[in-house]
Formats: C-alpha cells, structure tokens, sequence
C-alpha cells in the first residue's frame, strides 16, 4: 500500500492541492479573497469535512482556510524529511529477570511527529526503552508485536494466538509476560487467557493505558513500569490486569484476568476487581500482595488450551425482552448462551420456554447477574427455581463477561453439553470467589 | 535609557480570563473556589518525544527536575475533565464568540476554521501536560501611544491550574483555575518604549472590557511581554499582573540585557575564553570548618559540604548589576537553585561578607589556586546537590561569553524578573485531536457585527452625556473592572454618580484596605444598590455593607444591614431621636439659637450615620429647633 500524500483531503480541496503537486508537510502560501495565509499543510482527519484545508503557521498554530473556486495555493517549499535519532539507550544491567513484552496493537508508548502532527507508535524494544528508559532497571526487556488490532476488533481467534504467543516464551524462559492491549476489551482476553494457559509457572500481565500516550500525563509509562517489574518479580503466577489504582500516579493494582472488569469509559482507574480483592498492588517500586487466593509462582510446565467456540453469545436480559432474540441465537445453532439476569438472577417468565428449548436442543444456558457485582442466587425467589428446573446453570460469583469467555472456552474444549457444564461450574483458576468480600462502599 | 539607541523592540501577550458561563472545555463555571479542597491527587509528567528523536528543552528541563505534582480540586469547580480523567467536549461556543467580537472591534480576519491545538507545558499546571489553544482571528490593530500598533493573532485558551507551593520535589496547584477561558491577544513586535507598552496594553485591556465578557478580580488579566534589544535576545516575561508595572518590567529587562552586553564585551577584552570555564568544583569544606556563617555552617553541620568552583577573569562581574539588586551572580544563583535544589551561592565579589571573613576568602582563593582577576563561586548543600549547582553555574557563565541567553523569566513584583525555564522550542504544537475544529461562517460573523460593544471612547462619552458623569468619573468608570455591572445597574434606575463613585473610588479604596472586593458577585453589589434605593439604608452605609459583604461572601446585602445595625430608622423615630438630642443639649440651644444647628447635625448624625438621610436629619432638626428658639 502506498502512503496516501494527501492524507484526509477529498473533493475539490483534493483537486485544488493536487494541482499544485502540494503534499503533507510542503510549505504553502494560500491566498483567499485578501487573505494570505503561509505555513505547512497537516494532514486532515478524514472524518472532518472536505471543504477546509489545514495549515500549521510559523507560530505553530493550525487553522483550517475554507476551499473557494479558485483559491490561490502555491507551492513554495517542499516537506521536511521526518528523521528520528535515536536517543542513545541506557546501558541494560545484567543479571536481570527477562520480561517478554508482546504488543496487540494498543499503543503503550508513542512519539509525537511535530511536522505532521501525528502520533507515532513506538513498539519495538529499542523504541520503548527509548522512551521508557527506566525499564532496563528493571528487567532484561524483550519486546514484539503480535497483532496490529484495535481492542474492539479483538476476538477469540487474536486471544488463542495470544496465548500461544504466551506459552511459547514461557517455555523459552521468560520470567513474566506482558501484553500490551487496548483497554475495552482488555478483560475479556484477560479471562480468556486465564482459561487458556493454566498451571503458568509466572504471571501474565496485561498492561495499558486509558489516557492517550501522546500526552505528557499518560499512564502509560507507569503502567507498564509497575506491569514489567511484576512479571519480572511477583510471588504469583497468575494472567492478571494491572492499570491504576485511583486517579494518582502512585499505585497500580493487579487484578485476577476472570475477576476483573472495565468499568469507567476514560478514567485511570477504569479496571476494577468484582467479587475479589486485587491480587497485590505496586507501589514505591515496590509490591505488596493483597490476597491470599493465589496461584504461587513455580517451577512447572504450562498448559495451551487455546480453543474457543464461536456459537455463544451473551445476553443482557431487559424489560420487554422477547423470547424469539434466544429462539434467534436457537435457530442459528449457538451453543450456550449467557444470560445477565437481573438481581439474583430472575429474568421474564415469557422466556421460560425458550431455556427450556435450549436443554433440549443441547445449548447450555448460564445465569450471570447485570448487578456486576454480588452473586446470583436462584433458590430465593420462584422465578430464579424455575430456571434452574429448565436447566439453567447459575454462576455464581462470576461477571457475566468473564461467563461468557468462560463459555466459549468451555465449548472449545468439548462437544458434551454436559461436561461443558461442569466446566462451567468448576473452579478453574479463581474465576469462583468461594466467599464475597465486602470491597466497601461503591463496590 | 535611550530606547531608540538601545534598538528597543517589546511585543505584548495579554491573556485576560472571560466571564462566560463555562469552562472552555467542559461543564464547570469558570470561577474560583472559596471552599476547601474536597480532594487531592499526584501525579508525574513525561515529555513526549518528539519525532525528532529530541525532547523539547523546556519539557526535558521540567522532567529532569523530577518533580511530583499534587493536585487540590472540589466538586464545585471541578469534573474529571479538568483531572485529565475525561476527554475534553466541545470547545465553548460563547469563549469563541467573544474572541470574534474582538477581532472585528479591531479590524483582524477571523479564521475559516478553529483548530485546537496542544502546547506542552509539563510544569504540572496543565494537568495533560499540555494547554489547549486555538487561533481564532489574524491580523488587526489598535490605536496607541499616537501611534498604530498591529495585532498578530487573537487566540483563545484554558486557563492553568494555580500554584499553591512548591517544595522540594513537590509542587502544589489548586484546580480551579484550570480550564477557565482565556484571550489572548499578541501585539507585533511595533512597541519601541516601556510607556508604549503601557499604553498599548491598557488599550488592548479597555476594549476587552468593553466587550463586556471579562472576569474582574486580582490575576484575571496577565500580561506577557518578548522584550529584546539590539545583539540581546528574546527574552519572554511571564505573568506581570499589575498594568502599572508593565513599563517597569520593560525598563529593567533592557536595562539587564545592556549590562550582560557590556559584561560579554569587557570578558572579550579580559581575553576570557569558553575554554577556561571549566566545570571542576573543589571540596573547600575544610576552609570554612570554623565559620561563623549560619548558610554555610549548617550545611556541614547536617552532612554537607562547601563546594567551589573557579571563574577565571570574573573578578568584579560577577557582583556588577544588572538591574535595581540583580547582579551577575543573582543569575547564577538563579540557575543553581533550579538545576541543584540549593538555596543559593555566595561569589567572591560579595565576600568578605555574610559571615565570612577575609581570612577565609584568602584561604578559599588558595584552595582554587585563584588569579587575582578571577571570581570564585561557592555552595553549601549535599554534595550532588552542590555539582550539580555548579554546574549550572559555570553553564551560567559561558552564556555571558555569548551575550545574553534567551529564556523565560517571570516578573517579580518590584519589576525586576527571575529565570524560570529556557525558552522552549519552536515545534512543542500538535493538534488536539479529541476536540473537533469550529467552523466560523459569515452568518456567524454577520450576526456578530450588527451588535458589536461600543468602543472605550465611545462608551466614554455617552456615560457623561447620558448620565450626566463628569469626564473623571466616566473615564475611571470606563477603566474599571465594573464598567458592564455600572452599565447593568444604571439601566435599573440607581444614581450613576452613586454608582460611579462606589465601584471605582469606594471599591479601590476598600482594596487598598486590605478588603478582598474581587470576591464580591455582581449580585451581592446589586443587592447593596438595592437597598438605598429602596430607602432600606442611606448610601452613607454602602462602604460598610461592602466590607461586610466582602468578607462574609455567602450573605446578602439584607444580612449586612442586621449584623451592622444600619437599617434605616423611620422618620418618627428620627424625630423623637432629634427631641432628645436638643432636650439634652438645651442649654446650648438656648445660648445659639439656631446657631446651634452645625454641632447638634453632627451629634445626631453620628448616632444614626448609615441609617437616616441627611437631609432628612437637616429638616427634622431645623423644624425642632425653630420651634424652640422661635415661641409663637
């Protein structure tokens, strides 16, 4: 693929900075009725509109000047080489833990491109430790990239590549595993490599950030200062999530992949435990572990069970919900449904009927609760008894996300409803809480 | 100072907080707060890279400095856009107006399409590690010092947070500020003298008020100024508050900028080179174990040493000055608090002195074998915070072999300016990409012309017309920060001249006192106004029930009159209150008749001041006596 010379422009503006030969970064003189504009022309998002061109003045500043039949562009200089010198690297200590950073495509780390004014990921080992030297204090650093995805368009097929991509270098000795994801969907694959690589010798950390790396203020850094040093140093051997605590820079939280859940759209602190407390907390360059229910680190061989089902499907139960959505998912051949009932775990008596159906066609249906936090209870109220009657499985203390990613791994695993059901219902790896922790007041 | 010889040259940046309904950015009012922080957090800054592969100077300098930054905010004036916690929403529409009005009262061209860019700035005032700012307008000009000055651009912008301390390693900001509109208005570099550049400002400040749309209060207007001067440099003067310092300000700046000159022109004739400035510090601790000096013994006491460093052909510049109390060496003192964490150096051509003796000036001269014509510098610290201050110190040293060093330097409030920061690169600008650009239309721009504010001049003219004020009242009324509340308040039927006189004589009196007036609401003046209209006090009081407004913010002017006991008593009372007061003084009556007029007003009006009319009193008392005096 070629790179686009005009980035963003279309229509007649397209025309106009075509006909002059004028591309990204050259220097313009842009003269409209008795206005005469000087600087280079930026790139123009391409969901803005195609009547306006954008230049950066000498001052820095970018205005948009609007297209008018026969606007004067000229051309008066062309675009300087963007040219990126390395900083020189810190000397790497020895001796030191080796940490495998795998990249998904969230970016962690980034440079600001002030000629163009876009953002660049850096993503190689040598572009991190450039821009977060502090790393080689800490661990032997290894860093590739496995995917290119945004989070959202991340799904089963990405997390048993990812978990692969896992095994592989934990067999070849890494001491911890990073991966570096966008953060929407980080907790679903975080559950999902939960399930796919079990008896882990070391813990696997997902890392991101929720402020954007191209500012000064990101948790980028920190958050993948604090996740490289628990890969490298922590007591546990879990796959986990570590992003901010609170809105402070000063701690980070790890939190275990199936009890963990996203629950802020933009916040540091968007990642929080459900129905857990976090695994151990990072702090003054220092880890303090703040649960019990954990997985030791050890000497042993890792498990890949990296197959998912592609026929489940999670549903969020609401008023008016019609029974012919699950008799949908029926007919299309989907294998377990996930149901966030509401409370403890009733939903509508209209749809009775359909989890009925389901047993008898085979499909396994979970009851998860939309509460988020708490667990389901279907023995309190006759509603919630007469799902179980029709088959449904109850789950707990488990979010219905992780549930659902549960599900799919369940059924990649076998064909018999009923042993995916008692894998469904099994403690696998903490993904049941035995006992409820009061986590205080908002949670 | 012979500016014209001097090659003078100043650009003006006036930055002035607007009275909208909201942030620039979000939902909060644009005010600050008077309450107690609800709650606090930290944070770290890290400079971007820039695709350069280099990181902007004056971010890197801030980094370096590793500075944990806390910050204080409230629910009042505070959501999670403000904490860098939510992406900002759209740019506010009434800040954009307000800076088109502007441009089209002074002639500029408005863009075709604001864009929102980001600056960095990782002092921690800006919780992103960038402040947000858009070009609005090009172009312009304004009328000034009998002459025409060009306006570069008019730009809006949010406002940072405000420092509270800095300590140590720590900085301290309050989050209310952040996020508050401003404008910002950059003059050409046209201005040629300090009292242009008053002129020039106060000008570019008289039409900001008049657009009505400004916040009034201590620090709601700040202006910048780029001050250079022939084979000086651009040095950027930030944040004077004080209008009236701003010639001041100037002054000094050209004054340090000739003296820096003249000290690079006698090291070249020294025949001083860069060469012999060489960064080796000498532990002279053993020199002073004895000494007298508290600066430099409790350095040792608590661990410390006394660090020197040689600057060869210095002798007498180092303590040359500058300007009014800044020498050389306060520069470099300057520099080596800000690179080594230190409190400050002592030079040789400040010493004997401070405690030392010439014996140990003697000996510290032996101890880094010093010429007579060199200059020895020394700190007291840990010692790497000690390196590191001389370091910068002999960094400091080399720039005077170059002339002057361009920086950003903050005013001080006697007008001299400290170094804050080198001046950041050209290229620290990059969009800000959660903010969609604002189309400005010609139906937009239409709209705005047909109900463009009246210039200053104009304004002026029609207050002493229409409402009669005499031509020093107007013109203080038209200077004031309450021009568009005496505008309001006139249309509701208050004395103008009353008016006139409380919101600029009384009020700036009422400052002057020590009165915090700038936390006065335009409701709570009203409130006041209100009441002497109503007749529920007499005008007499308005200080007092200001005062108590002031510093009681969360009352109205009724609770003023309870807790001051100024409400108007009735004329009945009056007159009984008159009845007694002559009955007592009977025998002065009886001696000067009405005579006795003058003294008893006095009496009776110092026990009802604030709460009865004089002429009320005057008439009252005039009758009683007349009756007295006059038996039918």
């Amino acid at each position: 693929m070629t790179e686009d010379r005009l980035t963003g422009y279309r229509g007649k503006m397209r025309e106009a900075l075509a006909g002059v030969g004028a591309e990204i970064g050259d220097k313009l003189v842009v003269g409209v009725n008795n206005q005469r504009y000087e600087g280079s022309l930026m790139p123009r998002v391409e969901s803005y509109d195609d009547r306006h061109l954008v230049i950066k003045l000498k001052s820095g500043y970018n205005i948009g000047v609007a297209y008018i039949p026969g606007m004067k562009i000229e051309k008066v200089g062309v675009a300087p080489k963007p040219e990126f010198k390395q900083p020189p690297l810190p000397q790497a200590k020895q001796g030191l833990p080796k940490v495998s950073i795998i990249s998904t495509g969230g970016t962690i780390a980034s440079r600001v491109d002030y000629v163009t004014g876009g953002v660049v990921s850096a993503m190689t080992s040598r572009d991190l430790l450039g821009i977060v030297p502090e790393l080689t204090e800490v661990a032997d650093v290894e860093a590739d990239i496995l995917y290119s995805v945004f989070s959202e368009d991340i799904g089963s097929d990405h997390w048993a590549g990812m978990a692969k991509r896992a095994y592989d270098k934990i067999r070849t000795g890494a001491s911890g595993v990073i991966f570096t994801h966008g953060t929407d969907t980080m907790a679903y694959s975080s559950a999902a490599l939960s399930f796919a690589l079990q008896d882990l010798p070391v813990p696997v950390v997902f890392v991101g950030s929720q402020r954007s790396s191209d500012r000064p203020s990101s948790d980028n850094a920190t958050n993948l200062l604090g996740g490289v040093y628990t890969a490298a140093n922590a007591p546990f051997a879990e796959v986990c999530v570590g992003l901010h605590e609170g809105t402070s820079d000063d701690s980070i939280s790890y939190i275990r992949g199936t009890k963990v859940r996203k629950c802020h759209t933009s916040a540091r602190y968007a990642f929080q435990p459900v129905n857990d407390w976090p695994l151990a907390r990072y702090r003054d360059g220092k880890l303090e572990m703040l649960n019990d229910r954990v997985r030791p680190r050890q000497e042993c061989e890792p498990m890949l069970l990296n197959m998912f089902s592609g026929r489940v499907a999670l549903i969020k139960f609401h008023p008016d919900l019609s029974p012919a959505l699950l008799d949908h998912y029926l007919d299309e051949g989907y294998r377990g449904l996930i149901i966030e009932a509401t409370g403890l775990g009733q939903v509508n008596r209209s749809l009775w009927s359909a989890v009925a159906r389901a047993r008898k066609d085979g499909v396994v249906v979970g009851i998860t609760s939309q509460c988020i936090w708490g667990r389901v209870n279907l023995n309190v109220y006759s509603h919630g008894r007469e799902l179980v009657d029709r088959g449904a499985v109850p789950l707990g203390d488990m979010h219905g996300e992780t549930a659902y990613v549960k599900l799919k791994w369940c059924l990649g695993q076998t064909d018999d409803p009923e042993e995916a059901k008692r894998l469904l219902t099994a403690n696998l790896v903490g993904e049941f809480n035995p006992r409820t922790p009061y986590l205080g007041g908002d949670a | 100072m012979d500016y014209r010889k001097l090659g003078l040259t100043v650009g003006i940046e006036i930055h002035q907080e607007l009275a909208t309904q909201h942030k620039l950015f979000c939902s909060c009012p644009p005010k600050l707060s008077e309450r107690e922080p609800d709650y606090t957090f930290t944070r770290r800054l890290r400079p971007s890279q820039s695709e350069l592969g280099e990181i902007d100077p004056a971010a890197l300098f801030e980094f370096l400095k590793g500075k944990t930054i806390i910050y204080l905010a409230d629910h009042e004036t505070n959501c999670l856009v403000e904490m860098d916690e939510e992406p900002p929403r759209a740019l506010d529409e009434e800040s954009v107006d307000t800076a088109l009005i502007f441009t089209l009262m002074t002639g500029g061209a408005p863009v075709d399409e604001v864009q929102v860019m980001r600056k960095t700035v990782v002092d921690g005032s800006n919780t992103g590690g960038f402040q947000r700012t858009s070009v609005v307008s090009l172009g312009g000009e304004i009328k000034a010092a009998g002459k025409t000055i060009h306006l570069e651009q008019v730009a809006i912008e949010e406002d940072a947070a405000r420092k509270i301390s800095e300590e140590g390693d720590t900085i301290t900001y309050r989050l209310d500020r952040l996020g508050i509109p401003l404008i910002e208005i950059t003059t050409a570099p046209e201005i040629h003298t300090p009292q242009e550049a008053y002129e020039a400002a106060a000008r570019i400040g008289g039409i900001l008020r008049a657009t009505g749309m400004v916040r009034r209060g201590l620090g709601t207007i700040r202006q910048d100024v780029n001050v250079s001067i022939r084979g000086g440099a651009i040095i950027e003067i930030k944040g004077v508050q004080d209008l009236g310092l701003l010639p001041t300000v100037v002054e000094y700046e050209a004054m340090r900028q000739a003296a820096l000159l003249e000290i690079t022109e006698e090291l070249k004739r020294r025949g001083v080179k860069g060469s012999q400035l060489k960064k080796e510090h000498v532990d002279v601790s053993g020199v002073f174990k004895d000494t007298k000096s508290k600066v430099l013994g409790g350095a040792l006491k608590r661990g410390g040493v006394v660090l020197a460093v040689k600057l060869p052909g210095f002798a007498g510049l180092t303590g040359k000055e500058l300007c009014p109390g800044r020498r050389l060496g306060t520069e470099m003192s300057d520099h080596a608090k800000f690179m080594g964490n230190v409190k400050g150096i002592f030079h040789t051509d400040e010493l004997p002195g401070y405690s030392v003796t010439e014996e140990q000036v003697k000996a510290l001269r032996q101890t880094v074998d010093a010429a007579v014509g060199d200059a020895v510098v020394i700190v007291a610290d840990d010692h790497d915070k000690c390196v590191a201050a001389l370091v910068a110190v002999v960094d400091r040293a080399r720039q005077v072999l170059e002339g002057v060093p361009a920086e950003t330097r903050a005013a001080n409030p006697d007008g001299t300016t400290r170094f804050t920061r080198p001046r950041p690169g050209a290229a620290r600008m990059y969009p800000e990409t959660d903010v969609k650009p604002v189309q400005i239309t010609p139906i937009r721009i239409n709209k705005l012309s047909t109900r463009l504010p009246e210039m200053p001049e104009v304004k002026l003219r029609r207050f002493m017309t229409e409402h009669g004020l005499n031509e020093k009242l107007a013109t203080q009324i038209v200077n004031s920060d309450y021009m568009s509340l005496f505008e309001e308040l006139s249309v509701e039927g208050h004395s103008t001249t009353l008016l006139a006189v409380t919101l600029t004589e009384d009020l700036t009196r009422l400052r002057r006192d020590g009165v915090p007036v700038e936390v006065l609401t335009d409701d709570a003046i009203r409130g006041a106004f209100v009441l002497v209209k109503e007749g529920a006090t007499a005008k007499e009081s308005l200080p007092d029930v200001l005062i108590w407004l002031a510093k009681h913010p969360c009352s109205c002017a009724g609770d003023a009159l309870k807790a001051l006991d100024l409400e108007a008593i009735s004329l009945s009372k009056l007159e009984a209150l008159i009845g007694a007061v002559v009955e007592e003084r009977a025998a002065l009556v009886a001696e000067r008749g009405m005579g006795a007029m003058g003294p008893l007003m006095g009496v009776v009006m110092g026990q009802v001041r604030g709460r009865a009319q004089p002429r009320d009193v005057q008439r009252l008392l005039q009758a009683v006596l007349k009756a007295r005096t006059q038996p039918s």
